[in-house]
């Protein structure tokens, strides 16, 4: 699994500010609600296709995963359109989210995390009025990226254990016997991530006490 | 004293200025869980390169790697470190101890490589062209140069223990302190770990299971019970230890 979504290449797209990208999306976004034609559908998907493989030099397949992955979407509303109004507004809807979404994907392939989470800081930047650090926010969005595959190769790990101790639990007992460990040890690593963040700077205040063991005290 | 480099990342504040030819002290350090003592009565100048400590699970070495750059402040006495103290100085002593945790997965924040290298530049406020620069330069000196935008955990577990290591060198911190560094590690990436260990221009001190990854140390610690119980060079400390384990 993973969420670090970044292609790397020389391009005019990805030199481009991630902040003026995401501008670009947005304002796609508005023109085709504001168009809902189907040639406006269509030449989107068009000028993104173009945009993402010949001026991003993307890889194919980093729309062609996009595009599968909501191909059933797609194919519901092209089919629950076709039902009820006609086929032409089913393929101007169909045309119009999956532009979207591989636009979406153009700007997320072509962007590094770390300008997205600048982008996010600067958004905040009004939030320090109230006492808020846009740091600690950016920090947030960064580090969910960062652990969620961390969580789920865990939990696939706990499963992989019970299982080769014979344990193949389904339904609610599976998510009992899957849950506890996993937040127990996602209690533990949040601990751990802490330290390593004071360790390397992340943390202006004094240090805390300590309240209980360092991991190799923690077990005699 | 022997070791070579202090730290140059960022400007003290006055009150910040540091020695370095004081090392870490230790002055009647003790520290406790509760009612649990986990360290008690330490009294040490550490001013060698190379730095081992050695102990059974529990027996405190752990919380002992921790006091050197102020992750734990100790319940008694005081830890200096180039004599800024880690409880009133600690962040002028975490810019001059860097520490690396026994599970890389702990301590790579960001999703990917380049991005977690420069973690510690941007908390140091290094502008962002120097910034690029050195996480550049370390990233090619530890072979991970190809790996610059991949996401971090999709790494090999040797990969990502060189991405922790290269997370704190590249903030050139004067002294570094690595809990069980190898643990994790198969028996290549261990010796890589260690050859790069040995390479290192800064003071190291480093806390282990693995006693050959003591070899060419200038001073190994056997803390058991929360104290050390010897102290001196790898062959004599290490058979210490040893006679201490088999007696248990």
């Amino acid at each position: 699994m993973t969420l670090a979504l970044y292609v790397p290449r020389a391009s005019l797209v990805h030199r481009l500010p991630a902040g003026a990208k995401l501008l670009c999306l947005a304002a796609l976004a508005v023109a085709l609600f504001l168009l809902p034609t189907l040639p406006a559908a269509a030449g989107a998907l068009a000028g993104v296709l173009v945009v993402g493989l010949a001026v991003a030099r993307l890889p194919p397949a980093v729309l062609a995963r996009q595009a599968r992955a909501v191909r059933w979407w797609l194919l519901a509303l092209l089919v629950v359109h076709a039902l009820t109004t006609d086929l032409r507004t089913g393929a101007h809807v169909a045309l119009r989210l999956l532009a979207l979404v591989l636009a979406a994907a153009v700007v997320t392939a072509t962007t590094r995390v770390s300008e997205m989470v600048a982008v996010v800081e600067r958004l905040c930047g009004p939030l320090r009025l109230v006492g808020v650090r846009p740091a600690r926010i950016g920090l947030v969005v960064a580090m969910a990226l960062r652990f969620i595959p961390v969580l789920v190769e865990r939990a696939d790990r706990i499963r992989a254990a019970q299982a080769a101790r014979g344990g193949s639990p389904r339904g609610v007992r599976a998510l009992r016997t899957t849950v506890a460990p996993l937040l127990v040890q996602v209690l533990q690593m949040a601990h751990d991530v802490s330290e390593a963040l004071d360790a390397r700077g992340a943390d202006d205040d004094p240090p805390r006490r300590r309240r209980r063991p360092a991991p190799a005290e923690a077990s005699p | 004293m022997r070791f070579r480099r202090p730290g140059t990342a960022g400007a003290p504040a006055a009150a910040d200025v540091a020695d370095p030819g004081r090392g870490i002290e230790l002055r009647g350090v003790g520290h406790r869980y509760g009612e649990r003592v986990v360290l008690d009565g330490i009294d040490l100048t550490l001013t060698e390169a190379r730095v081992g400590v050695v102990g059974a699970n529990g027996s405190g070495k752990s919380t002992f790697a921790r006091l050197l750059n102020g992750l734990v402040v100790p319940t008694s006495g005081s830890v200096t470190v180039d004599g800024l103290d880690t409880r009133t100085q600690v962040r002028a002593v975490r810019r001059r101890v860097g520490f690396v945790f026994q599970d890389p997965d702990a301590q790579i924040v960001h999703p990917t490589v380049a991005e977690d290298v420069a973690y510690g530049l941007e908390n140091q406020g290094v502008p962002p062209a120097e910034r690029a620069a050195r996480v550049a330069e370390v990233l090619e000196r530890y072979g991970l140069a190809g790996h610059a935008d991949h996401p971090a955990h999709l790494l090999s577990g040797g990969q990502k223990q060189l991405l922790a290591i290269a997370g704190v060198l590249v903030m050139r911190p004067a002294r570094i302190v690595f809990d069980e560094p190898t643990t994790l590690l198969d028996l290549v990436n261990a010796r890589r770990v260690a050859g790069l260990i040995a390479g290192l221009e800064q003071q190291v001190v480093v806390v282990t299971h693995q006693l050959d990854l003591l070899d060419g140390f200038d001073r190994v610690l056997v803390v058991d019970g929360g104290r050390v119980v010897e102290d001196a060079s790898p062959g004599p400390a290490v058979a210490a230890y040893r006679a201490l384990m088999a007696g248990r």
